[in-house]
């Protein structure tokens, strides 16, 4: 089963957000990272980017295939993961201590457009029936 | 994934927690453990594979040599029974039916193993063609399973734990045997680039032989993911990517297997035209700098002009490199060319390099 945690919000794209002291992290979720298999290659975008809701801005790519990550919240990327350049098998490991991008928020109302923990877990399970 | 068939192995599969995918019209394992554990267990030590979705056409008679030869690029009088050949079925524009092996059992008996997704295509095409041969045409494919072992110590488990006479069978050939009562084909053969077998039996004996298999510690059972990233690593073609109805065997870089001094055949104008005249385009190898991954049907540039796209591509996990096999035209095939893979938004420097990217280690 794949885990949740409880205080993030999740996107129906599989990535979820952790708010601190305004800033978001953004990783992909660990449905998602069970779902592709080993990663090998993190395609991030550069600080200072703006990334948008709803949006591409990136890409995380198992052995097999290359899977788009969506921005689930919208503002510019203040930090990106450089861990990930050499050890992108970290998001494997765990997906929720493995934030990909940190991004200064320019709108907290979207959150609401998220689901929370119990709400995605659902969200999953339908997925797969 | 009602819709699709599913080889005497799947309830194993399903046991064993495999993520399944559908392939070539079966609903297939991709990987048990991880395509990366999988992987390393073939070029390291040896692994299973379910490989029941591939088609066995059986062509008897008294023309069957001389019918075989018809259809087949390669030339099997110049094998003795016992032993196999690799080639392609083609088209008569020099496009590729499938690609497939020959099984040589008697002057007069052959076996050819195909490819899943191809399995009804070739019989049918098989079948056209046979007119005013006298050979007799079986598509067993639905009452035979196969199991293929490989890896460095596939020979090891191949004698110890299934009890197989096959220590100096060597690299191409074949018996046949028997194995719990039933028939077995076992070949030296594979899709990975290491040393092994592939074990043909009944469907029942295939389940039988998967279990003792996976009772023996050593054997890692493997899905259609690594066979993908293995045999792509040794530089070895899949159909409808390397080759296809749209790349010939020349254009595909397999042209040493069409033999254009045999009589005629279905597709040979084509090929000895293609052969004296050249090419217009030819699958290479191309290694990127960046660790970005090339993937099948991204575009090959050359100065900001498509030149070609990605047939295949990974980040090969033998060699911890971005490479890829790709189709593109002919001019910029010398190895050493600098071209640029466009990859989601940007692009990446690449060189034109040898296609295999791993070495080979089957039995001298």
């Amino acid at each position: 089963m794949a885990k949740t945690i409880d205080g993030l919000y999740y996107s129906e794209s599989h990535e979820w957000v952790k708010v601190v002291d305004g800033v978001g992290y953004v990783g992909i979720t660990d449905h998602a990272q069970q779902a592709m298999g080993n990663i090998v290659y993190v395609d991030m975008p550069d600080v200072d980017d703006d990334v948008e809701q709803g949006e591409e801005f990136g890409a995380v790519e198992s052995v097999k295939a290359a899977s788009d990550l969506i921005s689930p919240i919208t503002g510019t990327v203040v930090e990106i993961n450089e861990d990930l350049g050499d050890a992108p098998e970290l998001i494997n490991k765990d997906a929720y201590d493995t934030w990909i991008i940190k991004v200064n928020m320019s709108d907290d109302s979207e959150l609401g457009k998220l689901m929370n923990a119990a709400d995605y877990a659902k969200f999953c399970e339908n997925e797969e029936h | 994934m009602n819709d699709y068939f599913k080889t005497c192995l799947y309830d194993r599969h399903i046991e064993l927690g495999a993520k399944m995918s559908p392939f070539g019209g079966f609903i297939m394992p991709i990987e048990y453990d991880t395509i990366i554990n999988e992987h390393n267990a073939v070029r390291n030590a040896v692994g299973m594979f379910d490989v029941s979705h591939m088609g066995e056409i059986f062509i008897k008679g008294e023309d069957a040599e001389k019918f075989v030869n018809y259809i087949f690029t390669n030339d099997v009088r110049l094998i003795e029974p016992g032993k196999i050949q690799y080639g392609m079925m083609l088209y008569e524009n020099g496009g590729v039916v499938d690609d497939l092996l020959v099984y040589k059992r008697a002057a007069d008996s052959y076996l050819l193993v195909v490819n899943a997704a191809n399995i009804g295509k070739d019989y049918g095409w098989i079948c056209q063609k046979q007119e005013g041969f006298k050979v007799q045409i079986n598509n067993a494919s639905e009452i035979w399973g196969e199991i293929a072992l490989q890896g460095p110590k596939a020979e090891q488990v191949a004698v110890e734990t299934l009890g197989l006479d096959v220590k100096d069978l060597p690299f191409y050939a074949f018996i046949e045997t028997t194995w719990e009562g039933e028939p077995l084909i076992v070949s030296r053969t594979g899709y990975t680039g290491e040393d092994g077998f592939e074990l043909y039996t009944s469907l029942e004996k295939t389940v039988k032989m998967w279990d003792v298999l996976y009772n023996d510690a050593h054997v890692q059972p493997c899905g259609l993911g690594c066979r993908d990233t293995l045999r792509f690593e040794v530089g070895l073609p899949l159909y409808g990517h390397e080759l296809s109805e749209e790349i010939s065997p020349v254009e595909g870089g397999l042209g040493m297997f069409v033999k254009v001094d045999k009589n005629d055949f279905i597709g040979k104008a084509a090929i000895v035209k293609q052969k004296t005249e050249g090419i217009v385009k030819k699958v290479v190898g191309i290694e990127l700098q960046d660790k970005a991954i090339p993937r099948a049907g991204y575009d090959v540039e050359v100065d900001g002009r498509v030149i070609g796209h990605v047939t295949t591509g990974y980040h090969s996990i033998s060699t911890d490199k971005s490479v890829c096999m790709a189709l593109i035209e002919k001019a910029y095939a010398t190895l050493g060319t600098e071209v640029e893979i466009r990859i989601r938004k940007k692009t990446f420097k690449g060189t034109v390099c040898k296609k295999k990217f791993y070495d080979k280690n089957y039995k001298k």
